[in-house]
């Protein structure tokens, strides 16, 4: 299983692009794109990244993983098709050899969610009637 | 406040740019890298001692190095062919990293090595990801494993420039169907070279140094659809690490239109994860 060291790797990017923000505070949410050709597990991932985030600035961050499923085009005939799982990467129409992977490949974060700047005191709030 | 940051980075970035850079270090010295995945049990040691006797009876400046996660029993069989071997315990990591390898060639290589043969952890899944500076990256699978391997494993089998299949002396006593294999492979990467060996009876031996060999001396090698993957789909999101104004940032959350499978990707939780600043 090596999506611990996947988990890490993105706990790592993650960690490296706060740092070059400079004044993040926590990670909330991190989005990974994940091919269905990536080779990587979803739940696996997910049950690795916590534990990777664990004493980091990503302490308690949720993974959203967004399925890309794969898709390919014949160079011969044009025809576009979902390869499915085991892939189909011969065309189903015309037999072709020569194709184009266009999705499914992806391993990516997208983008991230997190808490920068000075602290924020917590909020005023008008007192509730209970304690007035 | 919180903020949403565009990364837009491959998570095995890290990995891939170790691989590059190993690759043309290596390539600088003449060296080229043989990366051979399979099963445990497959037989990749016995085939590689047959192909390291062959490489030296060539007068071939061949190197090799077994990863495993424990014992040193594959070194030792591969340092009966003379040619300088090395193990390497993962202590339990079920594959290499490009970053790791590289660490383990740092004196140890000799400097006139032509091919670096690297046996990597017996493993289908986790290998297959990583990049690991090589120039020929091979496959194997034993008669007995199935013909369905190829399926059940289409990393591994689809990002393969050369498919090995070995045992082939007892295919009959399993009932081994070539044809189903082959199209199998074919399958999941049309075009690559599917070649038969048995270490025991000989059969194959010094194919595999041949493909080796042309692939170092620069003969264009297999290309397969699946690592002909154009990752990024066109995005032209190129900044990393770029934070956008929470404000007055307008990320439209259909803005990732795959350019050539011609339908877009809504992002539905964008909308509500990309725009907001909490106070």
């Amino acid at each position: 299983m090596h999506e611990m060291s996947v988990a890490m790797a993105v706990v790592d990017q993650v960690t490296e692009a706060a740092e070059r923000a400079g004044d993040v505070r926590a990670v909330r949410t991190v989005r990974l794109q994940v091919g269905e050709l990536a080779g990587v597990v979803p739940d696996a991932l997910a049950f690795s990244f916590e534990l990777a985030c664990a004493g980091t600035l990503l302490e308690g961050a949720e993974l959203v993983t967004e399925a890309v499923p794969g898709r390919a085009r014949c160079t011969s005939c044009a025809h576009e098709w979902a390869v499915g799982m085991p892939p189909r990467l011969t065309c189903p129409w015309c037999g072709g050899t020569r194709t184009d992977l266009l999705a499914g490949r992806e391993l990516q974060i997208v983008d991230v969610h997190w808490e920068d700047g000075v602290p924020t005191h917590a909020p005023t709030r008008e007192p509730i009637s209970e304690e007035r | 406040m919180c903020r949403v940051v565009d990364l837009r980075q491959a998570v095995l970035a890290k990995n891939d740019a170790s691989a590059h850079e190993l690759r043309a270090q290596l390539a600088a010295r003449g060296t080229a890298v043989v990366n051979l995945l399979s099963s445990p049990g497959s037989g990749k040691t016995a085939l590689l001692e047959r192909e390291l006797l062959r490489a030296r009876e060539r007068s071939v400046p061949v190197a090799a190095l077994s990863a495993d996660l424990a014992t040193e029993n594959d070194a030792a069989r591969l340092a009966r062919s003379g040619v300088p071997v090395k193990q390497v315990l993962t202590d339990g990591l079920c594959h290499l990293e490009a970053g790791m390898l590289a660490g383990h060639l740092d004196g140890w290589l000799p400097d006139d090595t032509r091919l670096l043969f690297v046996e990597n952890v017996g493993n289908l899944v986790c290998p297959a990801s990583y990049d690991l500076g090589e120039t020929l990256r091979v496959t194997l699978a034993s008669v007995t494993e199935g013909e369905d391997k190829p399926l059940k494993y289409p990393t591994a089998f689809g990002l393969a420039h050369l498919v090995v299949v070995t045992k082939t002396d007892i295919a009959q006593a399993v009932e081994f169907d070539e044809a189903a294999f082959r199209a199998n492979v074919e399958q999941v990467n049309p075009g690559v070279e599917v070649v038969l060996t048995s270490a025991r009876r000989g059969q194959g031996v010094g194919a595999l140094l041949d493909r080796a060999m042309a692939a170092a001396d620069g003969a264009p090698v297999h290309s397969p659809v699946m690592a002909r993957l154009p990752h990024h789909h066109g995005h032209t999101h190129a900044d990393d690490g770029h934070a956008h104004a929470p404000d007055g940032h307008t990320h439209a959350p259909d803005g990732h239109t795959h350019a050539l499978d011609g339908h877009t990707h809504a992002h539905p939780e964008a909308a509500d994860t990309m725009a907001h600043t909490h106070p």
